[in-house]
């Protein structure tokens, strides 16, 4: 009987320690989680950012200004323009 | 002193037996007590204990995003703060309100007086800053002063797109253009989960998810970018050069029905609305209906092709004195007395539609503008699509079928108008218009044959030619066909005599279609009001650069299109 209890005892203890463990363990798990969320939402911040900077220094209007203006392009004349067609088909 | 011990007195039995019963009650109360707390209100009283610590929080669903055809940006969602407060627990002094007042770019004074109205526990400081803005009002350290995560809309187009796009209000859902028209599936649904905060607000354990929270979804649509700011430069400068009230401009994609540029002028910028009129803000292309004028010429004289009366070298008689009907007398600015009905359209005569228009049954008539959706809204689903006006058939008075021909008594939008021209560009089929990309080409609906939808498409070729109302409409290297319109604008139940509207729709290439452009310029005040002169330039310069952006072959010689020489252009008068 007292063998039995202290096995008993024993379990316990084990059971114990191992709660203690996984709580800790959950713990920063989680705490490394929210971490990462936060991190992710600055992500998210900063891509929306750069979203809108890429978008708006390819702005159609800004290309055009830039080619024509500092680089000094211009649309080639349609004689100089050849059209050509992929497969065959015209 | 006798030691007598205490006599042992014999307690009555009754009092250990109080004793007893008490003690008995005293439990039977705390078991009572205890049962009704345990069994009976544990629920509540549970809810009561987590309430202390736990805490239901809103995980909000971004809005999709809205894309041009190739995946640029038309709309995107960013987080900002907003900045909120509980005037009961702010406890700053007059330097930190100022402050914060100086980060926040408020009203010091303003901002006070938020924080004194202690009657409210909530109030917004100032909603939607940058990121960076809030990140110093955090610094400051000021209690009672929160912040919360909201998304705001930008729109990368600007003025280019405003009116397609359209825009949202403050708390993201869409109040105009394809924002409110898409608005189920671009909309983001908030989720909520539940956690447990420690005594300084950390969360330190997530309970549950709640809801989770839905993303809305991307739209793609079917504009294409360049060709939208290539529309709108073109637009606007046109508008401004002619000082017009207004233009609009509509792209078709033949083969598909997508729109490919969708236009308007003036417009608005749709970051910044602190300023907009009504005019701005109105999407003429889609909402709004005008008499079209000439433009509608093709179509009558389709039918007359169709149901073979006659053959595009029929001879129409003019005459010279114009075409009597009841009192009223249709008049035509050309010197000639007989034209053939290929001439009627190059030249844009009035009285040869309405002579045209006579010979056919009005049913008939009303038959084709249906079928060409004149009188029903195009189905793309923008919000306030116009109709336009299309009257039975049976209330067509003899004069009203007469200048019905050539585009009075009626009204259409600009993409009804462009959408109709497609039968023109599609050998007779007329395909339904689009807003969003789909790669397939569409199925069209059979309104004409192929054989008259070419011989109308040779006339529009024509009156692009010197001789023609449009040779200003030509681009080098492709065919163009296309009709010009000149009407006067209603005003008062009636027809007012110096406000016009030009307008061109056309197609190129003539050979094999692809595109078709629509053009139309509002109460043009410059002295200059015919559709050749005001809009046909603006849709030669669109046009060119689409078929360009395309990469549409060449389908016409390259040689430099001459502007039209004296005496070489067509006047039309509606």
């Amino acid at each position: 009987m007292a063998k039995l209890n202290l096995l008993l005892l024993l379990v316990l203890v084990v059971c114990a320690l191992g709660l203690v463990t996984s709580q800790h363990k959950a713990r920063k798990l989680f705490s490394e989680l929210e971490r990462a969320q936060t991190r992710a939402r600055e992500l998210d911040v900063e891509y929306g950012k750069l979203q809108l900077e890429a978008s708006t220094w390819a702005l159609h209007t800004r290309v055009e200004r830039v080619a024509t203006g500092t680089l000094g392009m211009r649309t080639p004349d349609a004689r100089r323009v050849r059209v050509v067609s992929v497969g065959g088909a015209p | 002193m006798s030691a007598a011990a205490p006599a042992l007195v014999r307690l009555p039995v009754w009092r250990a037996r109080f004793v007893m019963a008490g003690l008995v009650a005293a439990f039977l109360v705390l078991a009572g007590r205890s049962f009704y707390l345990q069994a009976l209100q544990t629920q509540f009283l549970q809810e009561k204990g987590e309430a202390r610590y736990s805490r239901v929080l809103e995980v909000p669903g971004t809005r999709g995003r809205i894309l041009d055809r190739n995946g640029e940006a038309l709309a995107i969602s960013t987080p900002v703060q907003s900045v909120w407060a509980i005037p009961g627990d702010v406890a700053a002094d007059a330097a930190a309100v100022r402050r914060l007042a100086a980060i926040l770019d408020t009203d010091a004074r303003e901002l006070r007086r938020k924080l004194e109205d202690t009657s409210r526990d909530f109030v917004y400081l100032k909603r939607q800053i940058a990121p960076e803005t809030a990140e110093q009002v955090a610094r400051l350290g000021l209690e009672g002063i929160y912040q919360h995560r909201e998304y705001r809309r930008y729109y990368p187009g600007g003025e280019v797109t405003a009116h397609l796009v359209g825009f949202t209000g403050v708390d993201e859902s869409g109040q105009e253009g394809v924002e409110l028209a898409f608005e189920a599936s671009l909309g983001g649904t908030p989720g909520s989960r539940r956690v447990i905060k420690d005594r300084r607000g950390r969360v330190v354990q997530d309970v549950e998810s709640i809801r989770a929270a839905q993303d809305g979804r991307d739209l793609q649509l079917s504009i294409d970018g360049k060709i939208q700011s290539l529309a709108y430069a073109a637009l606007k400068g046109a508008v401004a050069a002619h000082k017009a009230k207004a233009g609009a401009l509509v792209a078709i994609d033949v083969r598909t029905g997508e729109v490919l540029a969708l236009a308007n002028a003036p417009s608005f910028n749709p970051n910044n609305r602190a300023r907009l009129s009504g005019a701005q803000l109105r999407n003429r292309a889609v909402t709004d209906v005008f008499e079209p004028g000439s433009t509608l010429k093709p179509f009558t004289v389709a039918l007359a092709l169709e149901s073979g009366r006659v053959s595009p070298a029929s001879a129409v008689h003019i005459g010279n004195g114009g075409l009597r009907i009841a009192n009223y007398t249709i008049q035509d600015p050309h010197p000639e007395t007989v034209l053939t009905v290929a001439q009627v359209i190059q030249k844009s005569s009035n009285v040869g539609a309405a002579r045209i228009a006579l010979a056919l049954r009005r049913e008939d008539l009303w038959s084709l503008f249906d079928r060409a959706g004149f009188g029903s809204a195009p189905q793309t689903g923008f919000p306030g699509e116009a109709a336009g006006r299309l009257r039975a058939a049976e209330t067509w008075r003899p004069i009203e079928q007469a200048t019905m021909a050539y585009g009075h008594g009626i009204s259409v939008s600009l993409l009804q108008l462009a959408r109709a021209y497609t039968m023109f560009a599609r050998d007779g089929e007329l395909v339904p218009a689009t807003l969003l990309r789909s790669d397939a080409p569409a199925p069209g609906t059979r309104v004409l044959s192929a054989q008259t939808a070419r011989q109308v498409r040779a006339m529009l070729e024509q009156a692009v030619q010197p001789g023609g109302t449009a040779p200003r409409a030509r681009i080098m290297g492709w065919r163009v066909a296309g009709k010009t319109g000149t009407a006067h604008k209603q005003e008062n139940g009636g027809y007012a005599a110096d406000k016009y509207i030009a307008s061109f729709v056309g197609l190129a290439p003539a050979s094999a279609p692809r595109l078709v452009v629509a053009v139309m310029i509002d109460e043009p005040g410059n002295g200059q009001y015919f559709g050749g002169l005001v809009a046909a330039p603006v849709f030669a310069e669109v046009m060119r650069g689409a078929l360009r952006a395309l990469g549409v072959p060449y389908d016409a010689p390259l040689e430099p299109v001459p502007l039209p020489g004296a005496g070489e252009e067509a006047r039309e008068s509606t």
